[in-house]
């Protein structure tokens, strides 16, 4: 086991963690902009609790892949051409979600603002199931050749686990979005959103539960099950708080069962970062994959300056923005004439 | 179309359009942080007017960039697999610094701007933005460290078939990058002060032609004033200002981009002479400079293309700093390339159906000759209306004249041009390599990669048929959509971004003193964006 690699393996996973934490909610808030906000001024509340940091929270996004791309050029090369087409519906979808934030309330129309919201709503869906199932199917297996290239033409990578790992990762996003609106919002919304909690998160959690269980079982390794326990835990925690109304804690409920189940994930699949279905002599592991130490050197002392003072920055926009906003809070919209 | 045509052509289309957004995102950031900075200072309504007029048009158009980076980032594993397992060790590392140290920077501190107007005390407001747009001249320096070395390959050795680093502080302070980085920058200001210079020409044109300002028989301008519309007395000075700005900004940085290109362009005779003769359409050796060449620039014949008008000497000077070394056209320069780099495609399966056909070491003739001159042009034309604009205006306002008008919003597209123009030369002239070898006299020259064996082998072309046709559908709707935003803020003048300024609006209150901006009921939790 070779440290640099490893080490960089590891970040890997941390930002991909942090990703699903972060964007994890602005994703599902942005689905329940159709599924659960009742009129404009709910769109508006909506929004709003997520509006002054969803785009931070995509860039962890783009760090993934990019850290991806420097610490492992053969990972990223390899799963990004295979996943051609989801990772596509993945970028469309990113697309609209993104324009449509900032242009919904730009025109005074419902007709205008309803098609954002769909925007919104459909690019939140499409973008987490398309991350779910690309990380699902990094974890199980992808038909790669001994170059690393897809076999099978543009959908040999389908197989059960990109559903898995979508619905798991949408359904968590759900969830993850109602326990982060009852700490963020008031009144009626969150009395809702609460309801919605109980309802929904011994079920929604289920199917990234089973994605963990699986490469537990395959690659499982001691700790793994640790890790596993803590998101069990964590879950239950988060529901038994929620009923309580002890939001903040039910919140990190859930922030721990999503550190424990990624944790197992990434730990059980070790050291391959991704398996070949076709043969095990074509998998990618952190040791064939990775860039030269030089360059991980080079990367870890970036990673050294960057990743903390990013955690302080991002830390202090959410203490910023702490305040609860409301149907209220919520000032009329203008409409913008020429004059 | 085959599959590397398609990778091709979607990844020119994608990048030329981030591009259209990028070079206002980085322009437009910077000028609006000065704006706020001088609106703290004096306490001018004008200068918060300025800032939230114009910080709109910036917040609309940077979602755009944002939207359309993350293509950029996921297409080099979607489309160009084997080229990511070939540079991935060296090419990787700019575009994780770019993520981890400018975009996290830049979208949180924009996201604490716009939502922190009211809740963040002024000074610590105001560094938002300035950190903002910092970071997002510093996210240009990392990706352009990233192009360079595909320009100029340095800080690497060869292993096992593959560039290795062994020098960071050699890629970050390519010699390429160093010119290309300033180049950039300055021709992205000059997007910024045409776009301010064209926008504030309407709006002091319309002034006066609804009769607000007036301009009396000895020329003095006589400024109106109608708080009900927001057209008061402030908001002449706003346009008044931002048009001169912009002027001044588009003058000054055609200086910076004249400069930066002059020593662009001798660097480029050195690491890829072929680019340059190709960009003068030059055959034989010479030391003139084509003003224009007709002739079938796309022939691969030579003699098919005669030089009409030439500036004698230009071309050496350009490439050399005098006047009579001959600069080496590509008759000359097409046996040097052979020799060194073959004559026809290894027979490697890494070609595809392309291995074993021959090499063409000529780009594009029409791309290269043209692009290099509508760059130029474009830019020289936006400034030499940017120093006129400075003269008719000195008294105070616009002619009266429509098609002045209409002219200086069209010139908004100029410098937009002319950064395309660049981009497509630079790029389009680097093949057929998509790293071109480094030909310093102690560089590392076996380090090069034809485009050719740079696509994803695993992906069809109907895989790049769908993403190209999507992208390009979904580009084109928003681009009608930002384009329509864009003009419905820009006719709604400064009360489209401060509605409080117009006397019907909910919460009037007037900023005039200019000491309190938005001096809402404090008991917003947010001041709305959203
Ligand atoms: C010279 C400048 C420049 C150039 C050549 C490029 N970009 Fe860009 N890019 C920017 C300058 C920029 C920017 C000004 O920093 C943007 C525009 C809007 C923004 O948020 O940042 C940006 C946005 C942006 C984003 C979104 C960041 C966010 O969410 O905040 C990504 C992922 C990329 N770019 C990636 C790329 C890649 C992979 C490129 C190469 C093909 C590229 N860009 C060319
Ligand atoms: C934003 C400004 C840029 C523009 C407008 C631009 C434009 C283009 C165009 C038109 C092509 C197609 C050339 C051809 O196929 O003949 C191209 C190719 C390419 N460019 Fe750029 N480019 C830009 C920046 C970059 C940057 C910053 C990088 C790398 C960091 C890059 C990497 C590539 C690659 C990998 C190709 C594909 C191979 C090829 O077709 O040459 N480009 N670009
Ligand atoms: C006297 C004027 C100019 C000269 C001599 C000049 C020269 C050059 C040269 C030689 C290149 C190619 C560099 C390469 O291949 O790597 C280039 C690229 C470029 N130019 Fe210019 N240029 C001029 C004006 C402008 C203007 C007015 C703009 C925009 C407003 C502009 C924008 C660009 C851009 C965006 C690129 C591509 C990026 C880069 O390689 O830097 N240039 N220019």
């Amino acid at each position: 086991m070779e440290f640099l690699p490893t080490l960089w393996f590891v970040i890997i996973a941390y930002l991909w963690t942090g990703y699903l934490l972060l964007e994890g909610f602005d994703l599902g808030v942005g689905m329940l902009m159709k599924l659960f906000a009742r009129n404009n001024d709910e769109r508006r509340v909506l929004l709003n609790t997520v509006g002054p940091v969803w785009d931070g929270n995509e860039v962890w996004l783009i760090t993934a892949g990019a850290a991806t791309f420097a610490a492992f050029p053969l990972w990223y090369a390899s799963l990004f051409s295979t996943l051609y087409l989801p990772l596509l519906a993945v970028l469309i979808g990113l697309i609209f979600r993104a324009v449509a934030f900032e242009y919904r309330g730009k025109v005074d129309s419902a007709a205008w603002r309803n098609r954002w919201d769909w925007a919104i709503a459909l690019g939140s869906f499409v973008s987490a199931f398309g991350v779910g199932a690309a990380l699902a199917l990094t974890t199980t297996g992808l038909p790669i050749n001994a170059n690393g290239d897809r076999e099978g033409g543009p959908f040999s990578w389908f197989s059960g686990y990109a559903l898995l790992g979508g619905s798991g990762v949408v359904l968590f996003c759900l969830v993850h979005a109602a326990a982060f609106l009852v700490l963020k919002t008031d009144g009626d919304i969150r009395l809702r959103a609460r309801r919605l909690l109980l309802t929904w998160l011994p079920v929604g959690l289920l199917p990234m539960a089973a994605w963990a269980i699986v490469v537990h079982l395959d690659g499982g390794k001691l700790v793994t099950w640790l890790t596993l326990g803590a998101a069990v835990a964590g879950a239950v925690f988060a529901w038994r708080m929620a009923s309580r109304q002890r939001d903040g804690l039910s919140f990190t409920g859930m922030a721990v069962f999503l550190a424990g189940g990624t944790a197992t994930i990434f730990t059980a699949a070790f050291p391959v970062v991704l398996p070949s279905t076709i043969s095990e002599a074509f998998d990618l592991t952190v040791t064939n994959a990775s860039s030269s130490d030089y360059t991980l050197t080079v990367m870890s002392v970036v990673g050294l300056v960057g990743l903390p003072s990013v955690l302080v920055y991002q830390g202090w926009t959410y203490w910023v923005f702490r305040r609860r906003v409301s149907s209220g809070s919520i000032p009329q919209a203008h409409s913008v004439t020429a004059q | 179309m085959e599959a590397l045509e398609l990778a091709r052509w979607q990844f020119g289309i994608t990048t030329v359009y981030h591009f259209l957004m990028v070079p206002l995102t980085i322009s437009l950031g910077l000028v609006v942080a000065v704006m706020q900075t001088m609106w703290v200072r004096t306490g001018k309504a004008q200068y918060l007017r300025m800032t939230k007029f114009w910080g709109k048009l910036f917040l609309i158009n940077f979602i755009m960039g944002v939207a359309t980076g993350l293509v950029q980032e996921f297409q080099f594993g979607m489309a160009w697999s084997e080229y990511s397992r070939f540079v991935g060790d060296v090419f990787g590392a700019p575009l994780a610094m770019e993520s981890l140290l400018a975009f996290f920077v830049e979208s949180t501190f924009l996201g604490l701007w716009i939502f922190g107007w009211d809740r963040l005390p002024k000074k610590l407001h105001l560094a938002t933005i300035w950190s903002a747009a910092l970071a997002s001249i510093m996210s240009a320096y990392f990706i352009l460290a990233a192009n360079s070395w595909m320009q100029h390959p340095v800080g690497v050795e060869m292993v096992d078939g593959r560039p290795v680093l062994n020098d960071i502080w050699a890629v970050l302070t390519n010699s390429t990058l160093l010119v290309a980085f300033p180049h950039t920058i300055f021709g992205a200001f000059s997007v910024a002060g045409g776009f301010l210079l064209g926008i504030s020409w309407y709006h002091l044109w319309k002034r006066r032609k609804d009769g607000i300002d007036m301009v009396d028989d000895g020329g003095k301008v006589l400024v109106g004033d109608v708080k009900a519309t927001g057209r008061d007395a402030a908001d002449h000075h706003v346009w008044l200002r931002s048009l001169r700005i912009g002027a001044v900004v588009a003058v000054v940085s055609f200086a910076g981009v004249a400069i930066t290109g002059d020593m662009q362009a001798k660097l480029m005779f050195e690491q890829q002479p072929m680019k340059m003769a190709a960009a003068e359409a030059a055959c034989h050796d010479g030391t003139g400079f084509s003003v224009l060449s007709v002739g079938n620039l796309g022939s691969q014949n030579c003699d098919d293309i005669v030089a009409v008008v030439e500036v004698p000497g230009m071309l050496s000077f350009m490439a050399n700093g005098d006047f009579n070394t001959e600069v080496q056209g590509v008759n000359s320069l097409l046996p040097e390339y052979q020799e060194k780099f073959g004559t026809h495609l290894p027979d490697n399966p890494i070609y595809g159906e392309r291995a074993g056909s021959k090499i063409d070491y000529v780009p594009v003739m029409e791309v290269t000759y043209w692009g290099f001159r509508i760059m130029i042009t474009f830019g020289a034309i936006a400034a030499a209306a940017a120093a006129a604009a400075l003269y008719v205006t000195r008294k105070g306002t616009v002619p009266q004249s429509k098609w002045l008008m209409r002219l200086a919003v069209f010139g908004i597209l100029a410098p937009f041009g002319a950064n395309s123009a660049g981009w497509i030369f630079t790029e389009m002239g680097r093949q057929p390599f998509v790293v071109a070898p480094n030909p310093d006299p102690n560089g590392i020259d076996n380090v090069f990669m034809f485009t050719a064996a740079a696509i994803s082998p695993g992906v069809s072309a109907g895989e790049l048929l769908t993403s190209m046709i999507a992208f390009t559908t979904v580009y084109g709707v928003l681009l009608v959509v930002e384009v329509k935003m864009l003009f419905t803020y820009v006719r709604g003048g400064v009360p489209s971004a401060m509605p409080e300024l117009l006397a019907d609006a909910k919460h009037p209150h007037d900023d005039g003193d200019g000491t309190d901006g938005d001096g809402k009921d404090k008991d917003d939790v947010l001041a709305f964006a959203y």
